[in-house]
């Protein structure tokens, strides 16, 4: 660990982080947020998802600016691979949400990192999607991250910022936990 | 004062003291000393939930020489030993006989509200007027289940470790336990040595080994200062109070209790239980991290241990510092379970206890029902609470930890009373 703790610098601010859990511990309604994506059809399987706002802190929020993804299969599944595919989404997804944490339980660890890098693989059983074999479910038979991480700590110290963000982090939740998932046509 | 009008209605007291378990008769101890004019109640006899809530073969998970209470002339002839349920409750009656309180037994609390001055307590053997009441009912007076236990299909039935006697008394076939802290890994391990197929349900939970280095792990924890650790240190006191019993177990052979030693058993490993639908249990996929964090904290306790050891220069003197091997996790985990085909008979929940104030009529409790206190100097003037996790220490929560808490927070009460005292006259 550090000794000097005001060099660590991840570029977190810890201090609204955990200004930001003092308050909304005080403040429930305040913590309530709601997560927002549309999405549009272009063409075949190729979809792109609008993401601008969403609900938090009690009002409407915007993004500085709207992020577009492109989602498309690839050309094995004869498709025209405009964008990742969606289950490849959700791997970045866990990625992202995971290197969050790793940074900022570094930050608040006194941690410096200088490197952190994950690869993802996850299994599939593709019969499943396609309806060749009822006994296979559609999504992942399991998900497979490896971090490497270079920074001013030890193995252990290192091991345990990444249990503690996935012990944080929302995607991991979302992926390891079963969600209520409706879906209604207007 | 006019007692002369109290005197007819009701009976008045300087503290009422509810509960005859180890905390409240350390408290009566110290009050006593102090010369506070006090009563205990006690619903039941002394001892009254380690007589009626345990199960038969649950022994305490600290060696009997962490059993100090104050005062006590208790002469130990087995300290490293770990007391049986009748010899807590032999231990706590002769203590009580040693300290005497002025016990009501069998005189169960229907409501603590608040008086003009200080309290009324309502028993249903009459009522009392004082000026202080100290809680030491205990932390874990009910199971905590979770919502998903309503969601369980019929026929399959749910026990508490509160009502869980032995394994005869669980319907035949297959057992879930839900919970890894102390009380599942005990009972998981109890059932399937019964020859019951045991389904373990591990989420977050704390791993230690019940010897190290050639010593108990209390023992460490208590030389090394971290039992006394106290609550004004803690840099996340919320997190310190929510952590798990300890994966421990008071077997006179001090065979480990952990996940390793229950798998090599043959108890299937499963994660958190998160869901029951259409008749199929959901685990969370969050097993493999749930054992890392635990072995990883484990690795800091020894440690810390081992550190502590060697600035004492006590290395030499002891067998040499080893790491337990990680907890070994199966590479698919089970996340789906039928529950006809298992062969689950019945669900065991032992996922914790809150204590019950049902009847404290004090607004004293949060949104999530836990009492507001700073180290058991409840948020209502002449209220106190004893016993909870992590209440003024570390070690709030257990026998060895009643005294401490119970000399402060006695302290805390005759200042109370004397400053009731001047407003009284001053009124």
């Amino acid at each position: 660990m550090a000794t000097n703790t005001s060099t660590v610098d991840n570029g977190v601010n810890v201090t609204a982080l955990l200004g930001a859990r003092e308050a909304l511990g005080k403040a429930p309604e305040a913590a309530q947020f709601k997560w927002r994506a549309s999405c549009k059809w272009v063409k075949g399987t190729h979809s792109r998802s609008t993401i601008e706002g969403y609900y938090g802190l009690g009002a409407e929020q915007k993004h500085r600016r709207a992020f577009e993804f492109d989602a498309d299969h690839p050309d094995v599944f004869a498709s025209e691979d405009q964008g990742a595919t969606p289950v490849e989404l959700v791997l970045a997804g866990l990625a992202s949400c995971l290197t969050a944490g790793v940074a900022a339980v570094a930050q608040m660890r006194q941690i410096q990192l200088r490197s952190v890098s994950a690869t993802l693989e996850a299994g599939m059983d593709i019969r499943g999607i396609l309806g060749a074999d009822a006994d296979v479910r559609n999504g992942f038979d399991g998900v497979k991250v490896t971090y490497e991480i270079d920074a001013d700590a030890s193995p252990e110290d290192i091991r345990a910022l990444v249990a503690q963000s996935q012990k944080r982090s929302a995607v991991y939740d979302i992926l390891t936990n079963p969600t209520n998932v409706t879906v209604e046509v207007k | 004062m006019n007692d002369g009008a109290l005197r007819d209605a009701r009976r008045h007291v300087a503290v009422v003291v509810i509960g005859a378990g180890h905390a409240g008769l350390a408290m009566s101890y110290w009050l006593s000393r102090r010369g506070v004019d006090h009563i205990v109640l006690e619903r039941g006899e002394v001892a009254h939930t380690w007589k009626t809530e345990r199960w038969d073969s649950l022994r305490l998970l600290t060696p009997n020489w962490q059993s100090r209470l104050p005062g006590s002339s208790h002469e130990e002839q087995d300290p490293d030993g770990f007391r049986t349920m009748p010899e807590t409750v032999a231990f706590l009656e002769a203590y009580a006989r040693q300290v005497a309180p002025p016990l009501y037994t069998r005189t169960r609390v229907d409501a603590v509200r608040p008086a003009s001055r200080g309290y009324e307590v309502d028993t249903d053997q009459g009522s009392w007027a004082c000026d202080a009441v100290v809680l030491a009912t205990g932390a874990c007076n009910r199971p905590a289940i979770p919502a998903v236990a309503a969601a369980l299909p019929a026929g399959i039935e749910s026990v508490s470790p509160l009502q869980y006697r032995n394994p005869d008394a669980l319907p035949e076939g297959g057992v879930l336990v839900v919970g890894a802290s102390a009380s599942g890994v005990q009972l998981a391990e109890e059932l399937q040595a019964a020859g019951r197929q045991v389904t373990l349900c591990v989420g977050e939970h704390v791993r230690v080994p019940r010897t190290y280095r050639g010593r108990d792990i209390q023992w460490w924890m208590d030389a090394t200062g971290l039992m006394d650790q106290r609550y004004e240190e803690l840099d996340d006191l919320e997190r310190a109070r929510n952590v798990a019993s300890l994966q421990l177990a008071g077997n006179p052979d001090r065979r480990p209790v952990d996940i390793n030693a229950l798998s090599a058993q043959g108890v299937r490993v499963a994660g958190r239980l998160v869901g029951v639908s259409q008749g199929k249990l959901q685990f969370s996929g969050s097993l493999r991290n749930v054992c890392e964090l635990a072995d990883l904290k484990l690795v800091r306790l020894l440690k810390s241990i081992d550190e502590w050891a060697t600035a004492r220069g006590m290395n030499g003197a002891l067998p040499a510092a080893e790491r337990p091997s990680p907890t070994h996790v199966e590479a698919s985990p089970p996340l789906i379970l039928d529950l006809a085909r298992s062969g689950i008979q019945s669900v065991l929940w032992a996922t914790g206890f809150r204590p019950d104030y049902r009847w404290l009529q004090v607004p004293v409790l949060d949104a999530k029902g836990r009492i507001l206190h700073d180290g058991g100097v409840v948020r209502a003037p002449g209220l106190y609470v004893l016993g909870l996790p992590f209440l003024r220490r570390r070690k709030s929560t257990l026998i060895d930890g009643a005294g401490g808490d119970a000399e402060e927070l006695s302290a805390h009460l005759l200042t109370h009373l004397a400053s009731a005292a001047r407003a009284v006259q001053g009124a």
